[in-house]
């Protein structure tokens, strides 16, 4: 390689590597690395555990494949060469059983974190948890709070420390409703209803969003989860039950329409099984 | 309804999308222009332009010797993966320049277009035309075979694939493609959201592409079951040859279920029918199901024969045995196998519950197994050898670097919770870069700088190859180390917009660069091209065997005649040519030849591609009478075809020995 390539090279990796960290330490979140939500902890703490375990193969091959090919690179005549050396039982052995045992670490970790974070799974909590039913439309997420006779758009209020069920249809396209922050995403889809259990450990807004492709208006498909205190979410609540808006069948199907970038709204609920005939809907022959 | 179906003047692109395929059709046109150029004067042809037509149409086209069909995939996939780097160039301008009030350059649904169809060409058009590019120009050659197994249909393949790249890039122009991703999940694909011609095009094109693959997978698994060179067991098969076997199976198995897919869609769309809608009883959930069960695979299908070229290079340029053989050998059965059992990895947030979640987290991480397995093996093949670093090795080294940061990150999201957060992210996107871009693209570069002078007889200059080497590794980093960043921020993939207090736009910005960095080391392997064929004196290959090989392709000379062997190599043990050249016996004194069967060019690959793509044509437009004809068409080729039996002609062993001794006496052509 010639000299002023590999200067250029070196410089222009610097360079990026210089805007890229000036940009990320400007006081933006890494919300799946800055969990505020009991699931999103446990998933991190699962996360670096695993990056931690593949360490254990990743950094012996790089070891393995630079100072393999710099010490019996062909010029140093020097390194022993043996042409037909090409087989021996133990340490093939051991490569496949040493990454064998870290699958099978992996996998008993797989097995017990998958039971015990299955999205569809009720938190235990002391405190009782409230049901939230999420739709996805075209495009905006649409919440029912059945127990408390609301609905809002794009604003997903809850209280901390409060185990969340949501239940989750679509009456669009596919979606993906995610809270990084919270935790993990489920699809939302429609005449299905899956269902994702979250728990916000800290007051504050999060970035909510859907993460699989619903046609033209789904960058648009964002929404603030808002944890607070026990006291706030019950303010929300009585000013949500006052609002002049209601949720009727026939206010739902206009809500329905195809639509982009919708504004925060509340709604006082008119029909308590809204969500489950969205979810019949498709059903029906 | 109108004659011509849906298609109406309004079809027409007039959008920035037209300027933008006009553009693409532009660089496409150039280039083909350019190889042609190329290919006219390497063969001292200026004098005969006129009569060059002619010459590429039974010289090339027609051909049916798989080396000529083989060069023919990689400047169609390379010409393809112009395309497909044009549109992640439109992606990324897009990501860094629509945030906040800004909307960017292009509309959103043209975005959408440009990542479905990047998606779709690279893994169809690229990726599959180079894997079958390599396997046509060195399978039969290493299995010390003259042919393929069906010479004809393996034409037909190769023009199926041209037909659908064709249809694919007739959508910039006439019509519209699929702004749904590229695979399409219904209920987004289907009528009540995506009403145009969008999925239409994806559908036949990748269809018709698809079904030259079934095929051309069937010619391979047979070609190497039973046309390897006496002697030539299983397990003393070259490793390359394993990996596409075994690659083939997957192609055998997986491509039906892609193809009954697409079909059942398709009359979705067509005839109004309800397998994957929402409602009557569709199941969107099922159309996910079976594309991931070709999907996956398929991905496997791609990556295996770029271990096999791996395995070959390592062996080559460390001068020494590949390491465990029967150990490789394993894994790749293991792999193949596997590869049926992980689908479901895919769409852990489906909610298919713990268990079923957990099996498939299972079953992926072990995958890592063998696929580590080779890796230390291939280490081992180093180690204690003579270690050249050519440019095929440095893709090698590149390779295992940046696999090996792509493998952990998918152990990593074969743990469902972790997936559950990374999922549609692009922290995904980065992963499978990291594996195709890192493992599929590199080891074909490999493979194709390797294989070269066996082809045309010359090497390709090292000093721009490494050149392009070193701006695909770092542009490569560039370009996805911040993509997983902007995954665990939280960026879902394929979003036109966000908003600035996000704080993504300066990753967006670095990952921008690396495209560019990237396609600079494009512009060096096409200028190290041209500076090759230009050059190509000071780099002959005479003598047949530049590498100091070890497999049966070097024993013959440079560039390959077009009967590959005059007489059919005797096979003792592995890599053949080396022991041939341990014990002194290259080739015999006084070779007795025999009058050898070779299959005569045919059109009828070409006439059946052309019925297929207009029937294809007529399908997205809903121009029922011509998908009549078309159909017909292609059946009267086949009958025609079919009932000829004056396929193949004899070159006597006269011919034979006076063509052998003019190589001899030449050393190549140059």
């Amino acid at each position: 390689m010639s000299k002023p390539f590999k200067i250029v090279a070196i410089v222009l990796v610097v360079l990026a590597a210089g805007v890229g960290k000036f940009l990320l330490l400007n006081g933006h979140t890494i919300d799946v690395l800055m969990p505020k939500g009991t699931i999103a902890k446990q998933e991190l703490d699962l996360l670096v555990t695993a990056t931690l375990l593949m360490m254990v193969v990743v950094i012996p091959v790089f070891i393995l494949t630079i100072t393999i090919a710099w010490k019996y690179r062909a010029t140093n005549t020097k390194a022993k060469y043996s042409p037909d050396w090409d087989h021996n039982r133990a340490i093939e052995t051991l490569w496949w059983a040493v990454p064998f045992m870290l699958i099978l670490v992996i996998s008993v970790i797989t097995w017990k974190s998958s039971h015990e974070l299955d999205p569809f799974k009720p938190l235990a909590s002391n405190k009782p948890p409230i049901t939230i039913q999420v739709v996805a439309l075209q495009w905006k997420w649409l919440f029912i709070y059945p127990e408390q006779h609301i609905a809002s758009v794009n604003l997903v209020e809850l209280p901390v420390d409060t185990p969340v069920n949501f239940v989750i249809t679509s009456d669009a396209p596919m979606n993906s409703f995610w809270i990084p922050q919270l935790g993990g995403q489920v699809y939302a889809m429609s005449g299905m209803s899956t269902q994702l259990h979250l728990m916000a450990s800290e007051s504050g807004s999060y970035h909510g969003s859907s993460a699989n492709i619903s046609g033209q208006g789904y960058s648009g498909m964002k929404f603030i989860a808002k944890a607070s205190s026990r006291h706030d979410f019950d303010d929300w609540v009585t000013s949500a039950q006052q609002s002049p808006s209601v949720l009727s069948k026939a206010e739902y199907d206009h809500l329905a329409l195809p639509s982009q970038n919708n504004p925060v709204s509340t709604y006082t609920l008119a029909q308590a099984d809204l969500y489950d005939g969205v979810v019949m809907k498709y059903m029906k022959p | 309804m109108s004659i011509l179906g849906r298609l109406t003047p309004e079809a027409l692109q007039h959008g920035p999308l037209a300027a933008i395929g006009l553009v693409n059709v532009a660089i496409a046109g150039a280039v083909a222009a350019l190889v042609v150029v190329g290919l006219l004067s390497y063969f001292h042809l200026w004098s005969r332009l006129v009569g060059g037509a002619k010459w590429l149409w039974s010289e090339w086209l027609t051909s049916l010797d798989p080396k000529k069909i083989g060069v023919m995939y990689i400047v169609l996939a390379t010409l393809m993966l112009l395309r497909g780097v044009a549109d992640a160039g439109m992606i990324r301008a897009q990501q860094v320049l629509s945030v906040g009030s800004s909307h960017g350059v292009i509309p959103v649904d043209t975005f959408q277009q440009v990542f479905s169809a990047h998606g779709t060409i690279m893994i169809f058009f690229v990726a599959m035309g180079l894997m079958f590019g390599l396997i046509n120009l060195i399978v039969p050659l290493q299995i010390g075979a003259r042919d393929v197994a069906f010479p004809f249909m393996n034409s037909a393949s190769f023009w199926l694939y041209a037909a659908g790249m064709a249809l694919i890039n007739l959508s910039l122009v006439v019509g519209e493609f699929a702004a749904t991703g590229w695979l399409a999940y219904p209920p987004l694909s289907e009528l009540a959201y995506s009403p145009g011609v969008g999925v239409d095009y994806w559908i036949w094109s990748i269809q018709i592409a698809g079904i030259g693959s079934l095929l051309s997978g069937i010619n391979f698994l047979v070609t190497i079951l039973k046309m390897r060179a006496p002697g030539m067991t299983l397990m003393k098969m070259p490793m390359f040859v394993w990996s596409v076997l075994n690659s083939m199976v997957l192609v055998a198995f997986a491509f039906p279920i892609l193809t009954a897919t697409l079909a059942m869609l398709a009359l979705d769309r067509a005839l109004g029918m309800h397998f994957f809608t929402s409602s009557f009883g569709g199941n969107p959930m099922m159309y996910i199901n079976l594309i991931w069960a070709w999907g996956h695979p398929e991905v496997y299908i791609l990556i295996l024969p770029a271990f096999g070229v791996f395995s070959e290079v390592v062996a080559t340029f460390s001068q020494k045995r590949l390491f465990g053989y029967k150990s490789m050998v394993w894994a790749l059965g293991a792999i193949t196998f596997l590869s049926f059992t992980v689908w479901l990895h895919h769409f852990f947030t489906m909610g298919a519950g713990a268990n079923v979640n957990a099996f498939f987290g299972i079953m992926t991480a072990v995958i890592a197994v063998p696929t580590g397995v080779k890796v230390f093996n291939w280490l081992f093949t180093m180690y204690r050898g003579r270690v050249h670093f050519n440019t095929p090795m440095m893709w090698f080294l590149g390779f295992v670097m940046t696999f090996t940061i792509g493998g952990m990150t998918g152990v990593l999201m074969s743990i469902p919770a972790i997936d559950f957060q990374v999922h549609n992210t692009l922290f995904l996107v980065a992963h499978f870069h990291n594996m195709i871009i890192g493992g599929v693209v590199f080891g074909y570069f490999a493979g194709i700088t390797y294989w070269f002078p066996k082809i045309f007889g010359f090497k390709l200059n090292e000093r721009l190859g490494r050149y392009a080497f070193w701006c695909w590794v770092i542009g490569f980093c560039l370009a996805f180390i911040p993509l997983y960043i902007l995954g665990l921020m939280g960026a879902a993939r394929r979003l036109d917009h966000y908003d600035a207090s996000m704080g993504w736009q300066g990753l967006f910005i670095v990952a921008g660069v690396g495209v560019m960095v990237i396609a600079l080391g494009i512009g060096f392997q096409i200028l190290q091209m041209i500076v090759s064929v230009r050059a190509r004196k000071q780099n002959l290959d005479t003598t047949g065997d530049p590498w100091n090989g070890r497999t049966l392709e070097w024993s013959t000379v440079s560039p390959a005649p077009f009967y590959n062997f005059a007489i059919t190599p005797g096979v003792h043990g592995r890599d053949p040519f080396w022991a041939m050249k341990q014990s002194g016996h290259v080739r015999s004194e006084a070779p007795k030849y025999q009058d050898i069967q070779l299959p005569k060019n045919s059109a009828m690959g070409i006439f059946i591609a052309a019925f297929a793509f207009a029937f294809g044509f007529s399908l997205i437009w809903h121009i029922w009478w011509l998908a009549v004809v078309a159909l017909l068409g292609i059946i009267s080729c086949l009958i025609l075809r079919l009932t000829n039996d004056d396929t193949e002609y004899t070159l006597t062993a006269a011919e034979l020995a006076r063509l052998e001794s003019k190589n001899s006496r030449k050393g190549i052509r140059s």
